[in-house]
């Protein structure tokens, strides 16, 4: 393993984050700040509780897993689109490294970013609410897989896109409804049963209810379920990006 | 001794059927600055691309310090340094940093001796700290090959090194390109600019149309192909060149006081006593003689003309 490339790699797209300070961590933090004053003020005052948790507290989970899956998608993505589009990549394809060494680099990076901010979200939620965590060691591998496993999926995103608007696309267009529909905001069971059958078509609504049951002890779905889901997407991201570099898909004529 | 790169076969069909590399067979001798010559789509770029690993080769192999590119790509690729045509920098990065990424991305720890080394051999150590997108094309293009010298690479790759590039600094490359060779690197350089290849080179390969035409030692190959053209000034203006030297294939400038004699310096009769002989009995007088041999540019393009008619038939 070319470990001196993946600390280069990691710690120049770490740069980038620092660089870019107010427009990577501040505005995340930002719109969650916003969301909490909409939904668990203005509206969780009307709403006394959901499966026996304060609206205000229940919302943070969600919350968290809505930024941490679209800075995992859109870091990623961005971090390996880049170079591509500058031309840079040329440096990545002819320097002696694995595409192991590549995506380690590539997506630690962006996870690890993806995480700080899911952090900092968290720890900005206690200004506003009460929050008790019953499973603090499965919340943290929660946070883990996921972040890990949607970096790998906005790396696919990065080198399959074409352009700017391509980019852009997939984060805007499948991430966001699907988390706003698998449960950011609402428990399942407050749907009518024809919705709760299509939303449980919704992965995402794994990934939420699951991180759920890590602070409340209350799930949608099976624990058990929520991490066979996500260890299924990351073994599938796994695959496709193995298999864009056996065949150098989109980077290598 | 070994070669230090060694080309066997090598082709290249892009996706669409484009044949950029029609079984190429090359061996690059350590130590040595090899030009590629050849006109725009020749397959220069598509041969460094597919030594340095952006491209996958069709069929052929290629060793680097007897290193498969493919097999053993680590061992391979961490020997050679690649500086390609396009200037590509991330522009809000500085300077050092996107040294220092290069250096780590070839395997090798931290060294900011060796990187103040190569910054101020480049002139750049003044501007360490700029980002990127503040500094001239000129100086863009030294951190393109400050980046490819970061990792300390016996093969230097510069592909078109010198493309829009003013006098003053295609000076200081070429300074800079002799003394990387003096300190032991194999530089391959690719261009279209003959001087270049004349200034510069040990070997010149000509290549065209994916074929490799020719690698010869520059000094053999103009002495070989040379061909050279007797200059003579006359006393007095000529009408027409005169009957008696008609079989001497001559031509009369439009100022009608030059004679010229095209030959074959290195053929076995030039012809030139007998013709020297022919113009003393015509009665012409002559006031000046000279020769001149034709330049790497004359050689290039009847290589390049020979390579296709060749092709045709």
């Amino acid at each position: 393993m070319n470990w001196n490339a993946v600390a280069a790699i990691y710690r120049y797209e770490m740069n980038r984050t620092f660089r870019t300070i107010a427009q990577s961590i501040v505005s995340p933090v930002l719109s969650t700040v916003l969301y909490f004053v909409v939904f668990g003020a203005a509206i969780g005052a009307r709403i006394d509780t959901v499966e026996g948790v304060d609206y205000g507290a229940f919302i943070v989970p969600g919350l968290v897993m809505l930024t941490l899956l679209q800075q995992s998608v859109t870091n990623a993505s961005f971090g390996i689109y880049f170079p591509k589009f500058i031309g840079t990549i040329f440096e990545l394809l002819s320097a002696p490294l694995s595409f192991i060494e590549i995506v380690i680099g590539y997506v630690g990076a962006a996870a690890s970013k993806a995480l700080m901010i899911a952090v900092i979200i968290l720890i900005t939620s206690t200004f506003f609410v009460d929050l008790h965590i019953a499973h603090p060691v499965w919340m943290v591998i929660f946070l883990l897989l996921t972040a890990v496993s949607f970096a790998l999926m906005g790396f696919i995103i990065g080198i399959w896109a074409k352009n700017f608007e391509q980019l852009q696309l997939i984060p805007l267009l499948v991430i966001t409804p699907l988390v706003f529909l698998g449960g950011a905001f609402y428990s399942v069971s407050m749907l009518p049963p024809g919705w709760q059958t299509v939303t449980y078509f919704n992965p995402v609504l794994y990934l939420i209810s699951g991180f759920r049951w890590t602070f409340f002890g209350v799930a949608d779905v099976p624990v058990g379920l929520s991490i066979a889901a996500i260890t299924v997407f990351l073994a599938a991201c796994l695959a496709v990006i193995w298999t864009i570099f056996r065949t150098g898909w989109r980077i290598k004529p | 001794m070994a070669p230090i790169i060694s080309i066997t076969d090598l082709s290249k069909t892009y996706e669409g059927g484009f044949e950029a590399l029609k079984g190429v067979s090359l061996d690059i001798e350590e130590g040595e600055i090899l030009a590629l010559l050849g006109p725009n789509g020749a397959g220069k770029t598509t041969l460094i691309s597919t030594i340095c690993g952006l491209v996958s080769p069709t069929r052929g192999s290629v060793t680097v310090g007897g290193h498969d590119i493919l097999h053993e790509y680590r061992a391979a690729r961490s020997l050679i340094g690649l500086v390609p045509q396009e200037i590509a920098l991330e522009p809000f990065e500085k300077v050092i940093n996107t040294v220092r990424f290069s250096r780590g991305l070839f395997g090798k720890s931290r060294d900011e001796a060796h990187i103040e080394k190569v910054l101020r051999a480049l002139t750049l150590w003044d501007k360490r700290n700029n980002r990127n997108q503040q500094l001239s094309g000129g100086m863009k293009r030294r951190v393109m090959i400050a980046k490819a010298l970061s990792h300390e690479p016996r093969v230097l790759f510069l592909d078109e090194p010198t493309a829009g590039v003013d006098v003053t600094l295609r000076r200081e490359m070429w300074d800079l390109v002799r003394e990387l060779r003096a300190s032991g690197v194999t530089i391959i350089l690719t261009t279209h600019y003959i001087e270049e290849a004349e200034e510069m080179a040990d070997r010149i390969g000509v290549i065209d149309r994916g074929r490799l035409l020719l690698v010869e030692e520059k000094a053999r190959l103009l002495h070989q192909l040379g061909r050279k053209e007797l200059r003579l000034e006359l006393g007095e203006p000529l009408d027409a060149i005169p009957a008696a030297l008609a079989d001497h294939n001559l031509t009369l400038s439009e100022d009608r006081m030059h004679l010229s004699y095209a030959f074959d310096s290195h053929a076995e009769r030039t012809g030139m006593t007998r013709l020297l002989g022919d113009i003393a009995s015509a009665g012409l007088s002559l006031r000046d003689l000279s020769t001149r041999q034709s330049s790497l540019e004359e050689v290039f393009l009847q290589l390049v003309r020979e390579g296709r008619e060749e092709e045709r038939a």
